[in-house]
């Protein structure tokens, strides 16, 4: 049961980027091609309310559910890495149209296509962690 | 109801995707969803191989859960909260792709050319479909994130190596858009 509420959470998230296009090629390709606001609009909006919401917290030491403090961890300081590693990312995200969330809810609209992605991308997180230590960080 | 079964504004999808990382924060954890790609190569067998992939998955087991959930949310509102309407790209985007050779633009959220079942055993769908994937897959654990990670937790934490993976993200989205999407289309 303590795992329903993150079963609703993921329904609500789906049904968001789904709706919203968010989760589509073509808009990805607008994005890229600076031809809408509509994903600038939905990222933007999100960070702003997130900076906002995440500094009310920080400021009432609001706690968790679970009466802990909240902390949001630290991304840890690998430029490097950051940098390198986004670009692929985005080489990816800009052919594929799908990064690590709506690949799962395009699936679930029945885009089967999509098996070959999430396994393809389960395979090049398994290669990073293979030659990890070889890469610049 | 008409609204919903309508395209969602950004204006409403941003805010919501705000509350969604706000909810996970507030039952104790962290809005992140590339976790869950090292956690399936681990459930897989993976630590047999490299060090990074000995963990207990178990304790990601919730943001397995909200990935299932992430799947019933796709199925709901493509099958309950639709009506069919053909998405509205800007004029220039259309254009562009119907130069690159794409028909039918935005009548389904992603194009048949690529996705669809007849299309996906060519050669170049395959292609486009695996390298695609294995690049996200293997730039978001390099880069330590994707878009939930850094462009939206990271941005709103005000935390620098997001800012700088972000900004990749688009150095290398430009740049296939740009300059390879010619050369492969």
């Amino acid at each position: 049961m303590k795992f329903l509420k993150f079963l609703f959470v993921g329904i609500f998230f789906g049904i968001v980027l789904v709706k919203s296009e968010a989760v589509s090629w073509y808009r990805i390709f607008e994005m890229f091609k600076f031809q809408s606001f509509h994903m600038y609009g939905i990222i933007g909006s999100a960070v702003l309310i997130g900076i906002i919401a995440l500094q009310i917290i920080k400021k009432y030491h609001i706690k968790s559910i679970d009466g802990e403090a909240i902390v949001v961890p630290q991304k840890a300081k690998n430029y490097k890495a950051n940098s390198i590693g986004g670009v692929i990312f985005g080489l990816g995200w800009a052919l594929g149209g799908a990064c690590p969330g709506p690949m799962y809810m395009l699936l679930g609209t029945g885009v089967f296509a999509m098996v070959i992605v999430i396994l393809s991308a389960m395979l090049g997180t398994f290669v990073y962690g293979l030659i990890k230590n070889k890469l610049p960080q | 109801m008409k609204f919903l079964l309508n395209p969602w504004p950004w204006y409403v999808a941003g805010p919501l995707i705000a509350v969604t990382m706000l909810i996970l924060i507030l039952f104790g954890k962290t809005f992140g969803m590339s976790s869950n790609l090292r956690t399936l190569c681990t459930i897989g067998g993976a630590g047999k191989y490299a060090d990074f992939f000995k963990f207990d998955w178990k304790t990601q087991k919730w943001n397995l859960t909200v990935v299932l959930g992430t799947m019933i949310g796709g199925f709901i509102a493509a099958n309950l909260l639709s009506n069919d309407s053909t998405m509205a790209l800007s004029e220039a985007t259309i254009t562009d792709l119907q130069a690159l050779g794409f028909s039918n633009i935005g009548a389904t959220l992603l194009p048949p050319e690529l996705f669809s079942l007849e299309n996906i055993f060519t050669f170049k769908s395959l292609s486009i479909l695996i390298i695609s994937g294995f690049l996200v897959g293997f730039g978001t654990r390099y880069a330590g994130g994707c878009t939930s990670g850094h462009a939206i937790t990271g941005l709103s934490n005000l935390q620098l190596p997001s800012l700088v993976a972000v900004i990749g993200f688009f150095v290398g989205g430009l740049f296939m858009i740009y300059i390879l999407f010619p050369l492969i289309f």
